[in-house]
């Protein structure tokens, strides 16, 4: 099987067909990938099922994609999350 | 076996319950609040929290929102606005065509008789009030006393200083009847596990008040109103006020079962963005409706254009305590005595909360209420005998 990658941060992370950004990352030994919003506390998969929007990060330049539910894709990049994602509506 | 006897038994631990408890225990009385679910399980926790005056004209309900709206902030003085999450981030109410901005004019002109303060705002300075609201709409009026709390955070404060001044409250506890003395007196209310002795039954079940008080013997004509709210992912500050369209107003003073629906859009503390709101009358149907939030979305789209790029994450669904003449119920029963209603609501549940939980108080104890209770008579559906 041919090895497929992303990029997480500029870096490539490996994964297997049908797996999860979240599971890829996991397997890789990235942990957390999200900083809370208030106290910029580190954050990664919690109910890994779609509930709890723990998990997002950033997906080709979408924000608050979750982790557990994005399959992973070759060549998509892969960013960690700061706050909202959303900075720029502030008022 | 029968539970320790009080003064008081409150059927209800959402936001009406606990501010009758409050007040009562404030009052001298001893109180047991009884809910079959949990604290604030019912319409409390499918609501927005908000304290509002900008949708009211002049009149009973109107009076008794100014008195409530005081005594929020009285509370929030006393106990602390974060116990309740109070904040006075005012209302913004827009006009979305130039009928609809004349007819806000002269709706808010009334509302100043009647005590509430609502400032015009032209179709140029509407973006200085909410920086991300869309071009070019008509206009609309900005309600600076309009307020919004943290609803089940508030009925849990309430109820917790409520217990403070030695109120009980048991959950888990659904209320089967009322046990009555020879001369028809309620002496004690039974659940489906024991009997909590009492002198007075105060009906605080919202929209389900209509099933408990054909329990205790006196039923109050009071209806579910469906309504849906969409909840944003948490994005930052991006709505300052409470913003709605000006249509809302009508929507809420119809009676039509029909589905209405109107733009409402606010922020949250936790960063999402609630969006509503939706009114229809089909029992206490929980179905999911694709359609209602289409349209919700739709519509906050058009006020909010930002929007279109922002996910949802879910939606929820409540039922409002609906009378049919739109004001709630609160009074002496006079078919049984000991039995006193505080319900039907509607909307304003949350806003109303403080000054029917003071009102029922007084009812209790013979205080000179300090609002005229006539038009909340649960006598005026009832054509009494001579």
């Amino acid at each position: 099987m041919t090895e497929q990658s992303f990029t997480f941060d500029g870096r490539p992370v490996a994964f297997r067909s049908g797996q999860s950004l979240g599971a890829a990352l996991t397997a890789a030994g990235v942990r957390s990938w999200r900083t809370t919003r208030a106290d910029g506390r580190p954050r990664g998969l919690f109910c890994g099922i779609g509930v709890c929007f723990d998990c997002l990060l950033v997906v080709d330049g979408r924000p608050n994609e979750r982790a557990c539910l994005q399959p992973a894709a070759a060549g998509m990049q892969v960013e960690s999350q700061e706050g909202t994602g959303h900075g720029h509506l502030e008022v | 076996m029968a539970e320790p006897g009080s003064d008081v038994v409150v059927v209800g631990a959402g936001i009406i319950g606990a501010a009758c408890a409050f007040f009562g225990a404030r009052a001298g009385l001893s109180i047991t609040v009884l809910d079959r679910g949990s604290v604030g399980g019912g319409t409390t926790s499918r609501c927005e929290g908000n304290i509002l005056v900008s949708d009211k004209g002049p009149g009973p309900e109107l009076d008794l929102a100014l008195a409530s709206r005081s005594l929020w902030l009285d509370l929030a003085a006393e106990h602390g606005a974060e116990r309740y999450e109070l904040e006075e981030k005012g209302g913004l109410v827009v006009a979305t065509s130039e009928a609809g901005l004349s007819s806000l004019r002269s709706f808010a002109a009334g509302q100043g008789t009647g005590g509430v303060i609502a400032e015009p705002v032209a179709s140029e300075r509407l973006r200085d009030h909410e920086p991300n609201l869309a071009a070019g709409l008509p206009g609309g009026a900005f309600y600076p006393q309009d307020m919004q709390v943290q609803p089940v955070l508030a009925a849990a404060s309430l109820l917790a200083a409520a217990r403070d001044l030695g109120a009980r409250v048991v959950t888990g506890e659904e209320v089967t009847g009322a046990l009555r003395g020879a001369d028809g007196r309620i002496t004690a209310v039974r659940t489906a596990r024991t009997t909590y002795p009492t002198a007075a039954v105060v009906n605080a079940a919202g929209t389900w008040g209509a099933v408990v008080g054909e329990r205790l013997g006196g039923t109050v004509p009071v209806l579910p109103r469906r309504g849906f709210i969409l909840v944003t992912e948490p994005l930052p500050r991006v709505v300052r006020h409470k913003v709605y369209s000006a249509d809302y107003v009508d929507n809420v003073a119809s009676g039509d079962a029909g589905l209405e629906t109107s733009a409402v859009v606010e922020g949250t503390r936790g960063g999402t963005v609630l969006i509503g709101a939706s009114r229809e009358r089909v029992g206490f149907d929980e179905t999911l409706s694709v359609e209602v939030l289409r349209r919700l979305a739709a519509q906050a789209v058009r006020l909010f254009p930002f929007l279109a790029q922002v996910r949802l994450m879910r939606s929820y669904r409540g039922f409002r305590p609906y009378c049919p003449d739109h004001l709630p119920v609160i009074g002496s029963d006079r078919r049984v005595p000991g039995l006193l209603h505080a319900c039907g609501h509607e909307g304003a549940g949350i806003g109303l909360a403080p000054a029917t939980g003071r009102l029922v108080a007084d009812l209790l104890t013979g205080a000179p209420p300090q609002l005229d209770p006539a038009a909340f008579d649960p006598m005026r559906f009832v054509l009494e005998d001579a």
